[in-house]
């Protein structure tokens, strides 16, 4: 195990890291903003995922057909939430069990339309090949797909903390109530928040696509490791979203690589420890 | 006739019927899908526990399940330890004391936090089970355990199976209706209701919760214990998101804070999974459109559901009694509205 074992590993678990961020990054604001505990995220990562190879089978290009993934996404996010999650603002409890009525529901919807085998992705042209390094070797897309994210979450970051919506929603975070008493469109934000939420797993099911693959329970599996990402990273924090993805996707591929029996444990254990130590994440405020 | 009365009558004849089940001639189908129904019950009762009654909504309800079935199966592939009881006592035992640990890390945080990390805390022991492939055979799971005779029941008999997943549902059935009514169920309600004032009253609500936690855990492993013995397979499956959302839906379908209501929705979606699927592959996806409908328009399951239109027949029926009387008696007052 030499150094180009570590440099692959690290390199594929940040790629992996990059994709958990696109669906951690919705899950965390929808969370910090509603208190809505949405269990429909990794589905719409699915569906994102669906869509876009649809698209790219018909030669649609590898972008395009993500941001086409992001986009159904969005639309059946916004539906879900528009017509059903949103009446239950006052009980985040009953938010959490309908979105796992949905989870179901498109999970097996999407089961029905793209059928039960396991599809992989192709990278996108541009990126198809693999750097060789001496005795390192690893795809051109994984660094692609660390740059996407990063790119991204930098966006998220800026547009949270230097714009006025941001600001917005930041205080409709803080104190919802204050942010309604000073005639802040706090509904808006909501949706806002949740259409967001939905594009970013939607496009990161494609974009993760040619390191996941896509099946029916892909969705399931991906779940833990989002509410893993928030445990560590803090409810609601972007920047501790973006962290502890990249430090799960790297525990996650070394863990595969080092102990194969145990990696789940390896993930699970250190989350564990942290909520024994400090239930509010490494970046977390606490939660009320 | 009063009402201790008309339950007793009720439960008796309740009792009777499934007894004679397996006697009445049904095919042996019938009976297995009410041993499932039995199983399944217990393991939607002692969720009920935590989310009816304690208001703690657990996600790792599956793990103690799991870690039940995978005792059975690990005890007798890996270190001949087949008897019943002593391997029921140490499935309870260990799933007990992962409860132990688990409670204590998951009860640091409330509400949201907690569903999370009781999720968390779930993917631990899944993770294990499905990875760790030369204790738990990974996904492929165990087989090459057989059913034990427990007393008097033949269990290689699909009949004695059935009565003896029966005895173990009236037995758990029974102990949880005793611990809700006992004060320790009632200061758990108490605690879930004013957990404040539960405290300021001198009720050590942390550990009211964490002793629920941890019972509820034990009752968990007993049904996996029958699972395991029933299928004479255990895999990773049984202690995944997926069994948890089931049971979930099972506890809501049914009613929570009623435990007759969740053994209901486990009956419920046990034939109906076995009814859809002969129909349509869509049966998850009718699942969860049914699911989201209850939770949205009978939040209190059938049980509530049934309770709330008894309620609303009385109440109609005292109303319009109450109307007869008032028009003056000129008519005899047992006209009302059947």
């Amino acid at each position: 195990m030499g150094n180009a074992f570590y440099l692959q590993n690290v390199l594929g678990g940040l790629a992996h890291g990059s994709l958990l961020f696109l669906i951690a990054a919705g899950f965390t604001l929808i969370f910090g903003l509603m208190r809505i505990i949405n269990l429909a995220q990794t589905a719409f990562y699915l569906l994102g995922a669906y869509v876009g190879l649809s698209l790219g089978l018909h030669g649609v290009n590898f972008w395009v057909a993500g941001m086409a993934g992001g986009v159904v996404a969005t639309v059946v996010g916004l539906a879900i939430y528009g017509i059903f999650l949103h009446r239950y603002h006052a009980s985040p409890l009953t938010a959490l069990l309908l979105s796992l009525g949905f989870a179901l529901i498109i999970d097996d919807g999407s089961l029905a339309i793209w059928g039960g085998d396991p599809q992989s992705i192709a990278p996108p042209h541009m990126f198809a090949e693999s750097i060789h390094l001496g005795s390192l070797v690893f795809p051109e897309y994984w660094l692609a797909l660390i740059v996407v994210s990063t790119v991204i979450a930098a966006g998220l970051l800026v547009f949270q903390q230097r714009t006025k919506f941001g600001a917005i929603i930041r205080a409709a975070v803080d104190d919802e109530e204050m942010a309604r008493g000073l005639g802040i469109d706090v509904n808006r934000a909501f949706y806002f928040v949740f259409a967001l939420g939905a594009f970013l797993a939607g496009l990161g099911g494609y974009l993760g696509g040619p390191i996941t693959s896509a099946y029916p329970g892909l969705d399931g599996e991906l779940l833990p490791l989002a509410f893993a990402i928030v445990i560590i990273g803090g409810m609601g924090s972007l920047e501790g979203a973006f962290i502890a993805s990249m430090l799960i996707g790297l525990v996650n591929t070394f863990g595969r690589a080092l102990f194969p029996e145990l990696s789940y444990f390896t993930i699970f254990l250190p989350v564990a420890l942290i909520m024994a130590i400090r239930p509010q994440g490494l970046f977390g405020r606490k939660l009320q | 006739m009063s009402r201790p009365w008309r339950n007793a009558i009720v439960i008796g004849i309740l009792l009777v019927l499934a007894i004679a089940v397996p006697r009445l001639g049904l095919p042996a189908f019938y009976v297995s899908l009410l041993t499932q129904t039995w199983i399944y019950g217990i393991l939607a009762m002692s969720l009920d526990l935590l989310v009816g009654f304690t208001g703690l909504v657990s996600f790792m309800q599956a793990a103690f399940f799991g870690i039940g079935a995978y005792v059975v199966a690990i005890g007798a592939t890996r270190y001949h330890f087949v008897d019943f009881w002593p391997t029921l006592l140490a499935a309870i035992l260990i799933a007990g004391l992962v409860a132990a640990a688990f409670g204590a890390l998951a009860l640091r945080s409330e509400d949201e936090g907690f569903i999370i990390i009781t999720l968390a805390l779930n993917e631990i022991i899944w993770g294990l089970a499905y990875q760790w492939v030369s204790m738990s055979g990974g996904d492929n799971g165990i087989t090459g355990f057989l059913r034990v005779n427990v007393g008097p029941f033949h269990t290689t008999d699909n009949s004695g199976f059935y009565y003896l997943s029966l005895a173990a549902l009236i037995v758990c059935l029974t102990l949880l209706v005793l611990m809700v009514r006992s004060p320790f169920g009632l200061v758990l309600v108490g605690a879930r209701e004013r957990p404040r004032r539960m405290a300021a009253l001198g009720y050590n609500v942390w550990l009211f919760r964490y002793l629920a936690l941890i019972i509820a855990g034990m009752f968990a492993a007993v049904a996996g214990v029958l699972f395991a013995y029933y299928n004479e397979f255990v895999g990773p499956g049984s202690l995944s998101l997926d069994t948890t959302v089931q049971v979930l839906i099972m506890v809501i379908l049914g009613g929570t804070g009623t435990l007759i209501g969740p053994l209901l929705g486990a009956g419920i979606l046990v034939f109906l999974s076995n009814a859809l699927s002969d129909i349509t592959q869509r049966w998850v996806l009718i699942l969860g459109a049914v699911y989201v409908v209850t939770v949205m328009y009978a939040p209190d399951g059938i049980v509530g559901l049934v309770n709330r239109l008894m309620a609303k027949a009385r109440s109609r029926r005292e109303l319009s009694l109450a109307a007869g009387a008032a028009v003056g008696g000129a008519f005899h007052s047992g006209e009302g509205p059947k």
